[in-house]
């Protein structure tokens, strides 16, 4: 190639083309690479595309055909699934209790956490890193081992059932991590900031309030997409503390006894209760990967 | 006038207190909540697996005291013993699994240009529920190839190495022809050059007759050549056994073999549309014709994915379906951290790419490979959801690990507090290591 670029002219190496032939070699050379990927990638959008044209189908069809006969087909698609679970069953307002939940078991622990994070981060108090030492203890705690006393509790105190006890079950166990992530990014926060902000005599519920919670505002977002995905996604919780005001995953988990005859509503209420996560993860994926980072020990 | 302003000393009673105070203010939402909803359960729970089944009163265990017998029967129940077993089978393969097809991602992703959209794809499942992730693989492991897009992928691959048989139920009409679907069938009297053969089947439903059959062929004998025909033997109605009749099909497709005396197979042919088929310049002898064991191979009826033996090898590949994208993101960013110039210079001394890999890239990715398996082994403890939304009833006792199995114990419908308090605790005792473990990294930082 060499010799082939001197009898191009007095110039010996002519850079553009060079690197044009280098850039063509190295793209070939990968060529498997980017057909190995490709695969891979199909075969992870395979099974979520299979459950949505699955819930694209009527009963009939779907008893003789595959959902990949949409490909061939697609004049078999029909909403009318869809319409029929929309109209007919009480998944949607199982999916309004479950945007309840998910709302309330993702703003209360982030107030909850905040105020203890900045303690933790910037008030001295005696036996503060004892404390954060047990609150990093019950970061892998199983909430299998508070099923059974707070179904007691909540029996006790009328939390049973109800949307305020799933919420409270939630704020509880994410609280922890919400903690502990928290308090590591508020203590990132330069020190003279806080320190000139006390001396201009601000309070420390001020101080949070007006600094504190906005330079925080990225961790905050990370937990809420974090804490949100996991209260919409809650099925145990909801299936222990609640029996009639249940989240949509536990009435569809009612549903699954009678898969084979049932298809044509599970399949389109589970992506229906898809819908909301996929957007959020798809609109803050950024926040979502950030606290994946900063936390990955729960 | 104000008196002289005194600065209040930094470090002064008053000051330490009013902190203290605003600390207590601060923390007491969580410490109240942390206390009622997560330790004192804690507690309640670990006393609670020392006490027989509904042992409560007030706000403490009571009464029934059992010693040791949850315990006991935790590990001496079968379906106790099957769950912890499972669980076991969790922890050796799918933190590791997840943790590699993560790493060769990350290192996989950082050649392509369009590794934003791969990662995005491998992430997503990330969002969805693992309950609604148990829905979607219970659709894709049905066992129906017609149904179960696993099963039918298998089944292609299957039948484009071996299509399966034309014929799968069929049987020979007459008793001329012997054997069985596994060796196939052969006509019993050897016949010679120039002679014809009748060839009938029966029990054939209507729906397996081979597409394009047709009236089966009157036949003619010719010299040097042994012809024959495979027919559907029978016509609605009645006719005569053995016997070609106007209103009878003829069977394309069908293997046929030609068998000398020594029980050598000299000549195959495949049948047309009218179950015709000929054995050209067969020479002098005597040969038996017959039907191939190919024509009756039973067609692919799907890998029983569902069933109890493969249950939860699919369950956890559904698992790792979920969690190669965290692994995959988590152990990427540990990579970009990685300086180039190291990966540069390994290459620059003449290491291959797989040497750089295992020589440079792993040694300096292992605290990250660490914390995602950590985080993997965790969550493997507790992972529920996506087994019971993915096991059929009838295999739920054989997917079950041990979070399926304190639920079942303890609210589905056995309802024995004590068993599922000491599974619970039994689940708590395997997580401890990493809680001290977590423990130490914190006081190593402060």
């Amino acid at each position: 190639m060499a010799t082939y670029e001197a009898d191009a002219g007095p110039i010996v190496i002519t850079d553009p083309s060079e690197r044009t032939a280098a850039k063509i070699s190295r793209a070939v050379a990968k060529t498997p690479l980017h057909i190995f990927l490709a695969f891979v990638a199909l075969l992870w959008l395979m099974p979520t595309l299979g459950l949505f044209f699955t819930s694209l189908l009527s009963p009939t069809d779907y008893i003789s055909n595959g959902w990949w006969k949409i490909f061939s087909k697609p004049s078999l698609a029909t909403w009318a699934n869809y319409s029929n679970v929309w109209n007919t069953t009480d998944i949607p307002t199982s999916l309004r209790i479950t945007a309840e939940i998910a709302i309330g078991g993702t703003l209360l622990p982030i107030i909850v956490a905040a105020l203890a994070g900045y303690a933790f981060a910037w008030v001295e108090f005696p036996g503060r890193d004892w404390l954060f030492v047990l609150v990093i203890a019950l970061l892998v705690v199983p909430l299998q081992m508070a099923l059974i006393p707070v179904f007691h509790l909540y029996n006790t105190f009328h939390l049973y059932d109800t949307i305020f006890g799933l919420i409270l079950f939630h704020t509880s166990f994410g609280l922890p991590f919400a903690i502990f992530l928290l308090r590591n990014f508020f203590i990132g926060i330069p020190k003279d900031i806080l320190e000139s902000a006390r001396i201009d005599g601000a309070s420390e519920l001020r101080i949070f309030v007006r600094l504190i919670l906005p330079l925080g505002l990225p961790a905050i977002a990370s937990l809420a997409i974090f804490q949100f995905l996991w209260t919409w996604n809650d099925l145990l919780v909801a299936l222990v503390m609640a029996r009639n005001t249940t989240p949509i995953t536990v009435d569809i988990f009612s549903q699954l006894r009678q898969f084979g005859s049932n298809i044509d509503i599970i399949a389109p209420a589970s992506f229906l209760s898809m819908i909301i996560p996929l957007g959020v993860f798809f609109a803050f994926q950024r926040y979502f990967v950030q606290g994946l980072l900063a936390g990955s020990v729960k | 006038m104000e008196p002289p302003v005194v600065a209040a000393p930094p470090s002064g009673e008053p000051g330490v207190l009013r902190r203290n105070a605003v600390a207590l203010g601060f923390l007491l939402p969580a410490a109240i909540l942390l206390t009622v909803m997560v330790l004192y359960p804690t507690i309640y729970t670990i006393i609670r697996s020392f006490f027989g089944k509904d042992a409560h009163e007030g706000f403490l265990p009571s009464g029934q005291f059992a010693g040791i017998d949850n315990y006991k029967s935790l590990f001496t129940t079968n379906i106790l013993v099957t769950a912890i077993k499972n669980s076991a089978i969790w922890i050796l393969v799918a933190p590791a699994l997840v943790t590699a097809i993560g790493l060769v991602f990350a290192v996989l992703t950082e050649r392509i240009r369009w590794a934003v959209a791969f990662k995005a794809i491998v992430f997503m499942p990330m969002a969805i529920s693992l309950f609604a992730t148990g829905v979607i693989w219970h659709v894709m492991y049905i066992k129906d190839p017609s149904q179960g897009a696993v099963n039918a992928a298998i089944g292609a691959v299957k039948s484009w190495v071996s299509t399966p048989g034309a014929l799968s139920s069929a049987s020979p009409s007459t008793p001329a022809l012997t054997g069985s679907p596994q060796s196939g069938y052969v006509l019993q009297k050897p016949v010679s050059a120039g002679s014809t053969t009748l060839l009938g089947l029966t029990a054939i439903p209507p729906t397996d007759v081979p597409s394009g059959a047709k009236q089966v062929a009157t036949l003619q004998p010719k010299a040097g050549a042994i012809t024959g025909v495979v027919w559907r033997d029978f016509k609605p109605g009645g006719g005569v056994i053995g016997k070609p009749e106007q209103g009878e099909l003829g069977l394309p497709g069908v293997h046929v073999k030609l068998i000398d005396s020594s029980g050598k197979t000299v000549q195959r042919a495949t049948t047309g549309d009218d179950g015709s088929f000929t054995f050209d310049k067969v020479g002098s002898g005597s040969f038996k014709p017959g039907i191939a064991a190919s024509t009756f191979a039973a067609p692919f009826g799907g890998v029983s994915w569902l069933g109890s033996r493969l249950i939860t090898p699919a369950v956890i590949i559904a698992y790792i379906w979920v969690w190669a994208g965290f692994a995959m993101v988590v152990i990427g960013a540990g990579l970009a951290a990685i300086s180039r110039e190291v990966l540069e210079a390994a290459r620059t001394d003449g290491a291959t790419e797989w040497q750089v890999f295992r020589r440079v890239t792993v040694p300096m990715l292992a605290p990250v490979l660490s914390v995602v398996f950590i985080t993997m082994l965790i969550n493997v403890l507790k992972v529920f959801d996506i087994v019971i939304s993915i096991a059929p009833g009838s295999t739920q006792s054989d997917a079950a690990v041990i979070a399926v199995q304190m639920w079942r114990q303890s609210f589905g419908g056995v309802n024995d507090f004590g068993l599922g308090s000491a599974i619970a605790v039994f689940l708590f005792l395997l997580v401890i290591p990493v809680l001290l473990l977590n423990v130490r990294r914190f006081r190593r930082e402060v």
